[in-house]
């Protein structure tokens, strides 16, 4: 029997235990919600459209965002712009 | 070590046995001495005063690489140290003078055992394995060495080379940078990569380790902004890091830039991509399911790797156009994917091969998109013969293709030739526009010298909302 191998990792070693999501509110009263375009063609579209069904339940605290490009990851000030500003996000990712 | 005199021996040694009445010689005259013996813990019997080197320890720390090796130690430092058997070195060492009468003068000694071959590896193992921080990984009794690192989601889906220290420390040799040099930050996870983690993964490859300093470079263009790698990951489209090493280290490690380059058969060509691929992978957290969406994506995010060819080009380097010197060795890396094919076997004069160029490179992505989509041209050395011996430098080619690539807009509309996909029609309508921008075209050099073929690699998205092409120096 030979002696068992040993290897070295060659991962990140991030914890391999599983993030938690977000608590989902209870309600979407008094919430302001980030509708956030990612800048693929006709995301817009999509936003219009889940804006005008948000408003028909009621909510209006809306704002609107865009990355400069879909091919990036958002920039960290627009990231911390949205966190400051609104409860919820919802992302249009389109074509 | 203890003071006085210090000799380490095996009793497997001829020279040993033959100097052992000396070193008892040398401990009657009252002088400290310790013999370290390194196979038999009672040889030399005529010295009172010994340690078994069991582990080798002594031996490989004090880089003893000849028995009989005698030392001369002074306030717990080495002074003064002697080599196999020279009566004259003993003599002048010790200060004794005859010493070993009735020997031969000179008898050369036998390798240490801290340096047999087949003892290197686990020394080295455990004498240096420690200053490796990686976390350790102990396969099970039954667990075979190839499926364990598949079990733990480690390989591209090929075999890999079972990452142990030993190997890992070889692999650092190829390197003068620390293990614990941070190389970039890897995206999607942006984890530090260490040039030790950069090892293992190069290690899991298959790569030499004076493939290593490539594989570095090419890890620190892959964390840049300008190449974007979370973008080239997290998109639905084809491209890979594209990998292109010029300079003199392509030559030194055998990197194929002629025949076949782009296909098997190389092997740094074909671990050095691999291995950037893996750290993306395993450093990075970048997984196909996971950020990597691409729809189809390409056999080359295996591996796509080659060396421009220098030699035989009639023109500037990629690493000379990004500001390099000629003599210096660069890793360029460029999204994308393919190759695809550019048949011209009847051209022979300039004119006529560039406009073959141009009405194939037309076509690349979408005949009717420009403006936003980068390629690579890959010149062969039969096509870069036409354009040398017109005297046509690369800018000029460039120009060329420049001018035959300014579509009529109105051909590019979205809807026109019954096509829905298209330039949106503010932008092209009644508008002449350049198929590429300024920078999101590059050209090589590379291939056999016998084929009128040449390629084009297409590229994603280009400029600063895609992936620039980012070139990186090799340092060793």
């Amino acid at each position: 029997m030979t002696a068992p191998i040993t290897l070295l990792d060659p991962t990140g070693e991030l914890s391999p235990s599983q993030r938690p999501r977000a608590a989902r509110p209870a309600t979407l009263d008094g919430k302001t919600i980030a509708l956030v375009d990612i800048s693929k063609p006709r995301g817009h579209v999509f936003l219009d459209h889940l804006a005008a069904l948000l408003g028909r339940r009621g909510v209006t605290a809306l704002r609107r965002y865009s990355k400069p490009t879909f091919a990036k990851p958002a920039p960290a000030d627009l990231r911390r712009q949205i966190a400051e500003e609104c409860d919820l996000v919802i992302e249009a990712l389109a074509d | 070590m203890p003071e006085g005199f210090v000799a380490v021996v095996k009793r497997d040694c001829p020279t040993c046995q033959l100097v052992a009445p000396v070193l008892g010689e040398i401990a009657r005259r009252g002088v400290p001495l310790t013999v370290y013996t390194q196979d038999d813990p009672d040889f030399p019997s005529a010295v009172s005063t010994r340690i078994h080197d069991r582990d080798l320890a002594m031996s490989w720390h004090h880089h003893i690489e000849t028995v009989p090796t005698l030392l001369r130690v002074a306030g717990g430092v080495e002074v003064a140290r002697a080599i196999g058997w020279v009566r004259s070195d003993w003599e002048e060492l010790t200060a004794i003078d005859p010493l070993g009468a009735g020997l031969p003068a000179h008898r050369p000694g036998c390798g240490s055992l801290s340096v047999d071959p087949a003892l290197a590896d686990a020394l080295r193992t455990r004498f240096e394995g420690g200053r490796l921080r990686s976390r350790k990984v102990e396969l099970a009794e039954l667990e075979d060495e190839i499926e364990g690192p598949y079990d733990r989601g480690w390989t591209d889906g090929l075999p890999v080379v079972p990452p142990t220290t030993a190997r890992i420390l070889r692999m650092l040799d190829g390197t003068r940078r620390a293990a614990d040099e941070i190389v970039g930050l890897v995206p999607p996870d942006l984890v530090p990569a260490t040039v030790e983690k950069v090892a293992i993964n190069a290690v899991m490859a298959g790569c030499r380790p004076d493939y290593l300093p490539v594989v570095l470079a090419a890890v620190e263009a892959a964390c840049t902004d300008s190449f974007n790698m979370h973008g080239v990951l997290a998109t639905t489209y084809f491209s890979g890091p594209v990998v292109v090493v010029n300079g003199p280290i392509a030559g030194q490690i055998g990197m194929n830039s002629g025949v076949n380059c782009f296909g098997q058969g190389n092997r740094a060509n074909a671990t050095i991509g691999r291995a950037l691929q893996l750290v993306v992978r395993n450093v990075g957290g970048g997984v196909p399911g996971g950020v990597d969406r691409a729809t189809l994506g390409t056999p080359g995010k295996y591996t796509f790797c080659f060396a421009e060819n220098e030699k035989g080009s009639p023109w500037q380097p990629l690493s000379v156009e990004a500001g390099f010197a000629a003599t210096a060795s660069t890793v360029s890396l460029f999204a994308g994917h393919g190759p695809s094919a550019v048949i011209d076997q009847i051209s022979r004069t300039p004119e006529s091969l560039a406009r073959t160029f141009a009405v194939k490179l037309r076509a690349a992505h979408h005949p009717k998109l420009a403006m936003a989509w980068a390629a690579m041209l890959v010149v062969s050395p039969e096509h870069a013969r036409v354009f040398a011996e017109a005297g046509w430098s690369k800018a000029r080619l460039r120009q060329e293709l420049d001018q035959l690539l300014l579509l009529d807009g109105d051909e590019l509309t979205r809807g026109v030739a019954g096509i829905e996909e298209g330039m949106p029609a503010e932008v092209s309508a009644g508008r002449r526009l350049p198929k590429f921008l300024p920078g999101q075209l590059a050209i090589v050099h590379a291939g056999g010298t016998a084929g009128m073929f040449s390629a084009i690699i297409e590229g994603w998205a280009a400029g600063q909302r895609g992936s620039q092409l980012t070139t990186r120096e090799v340092r060793p």
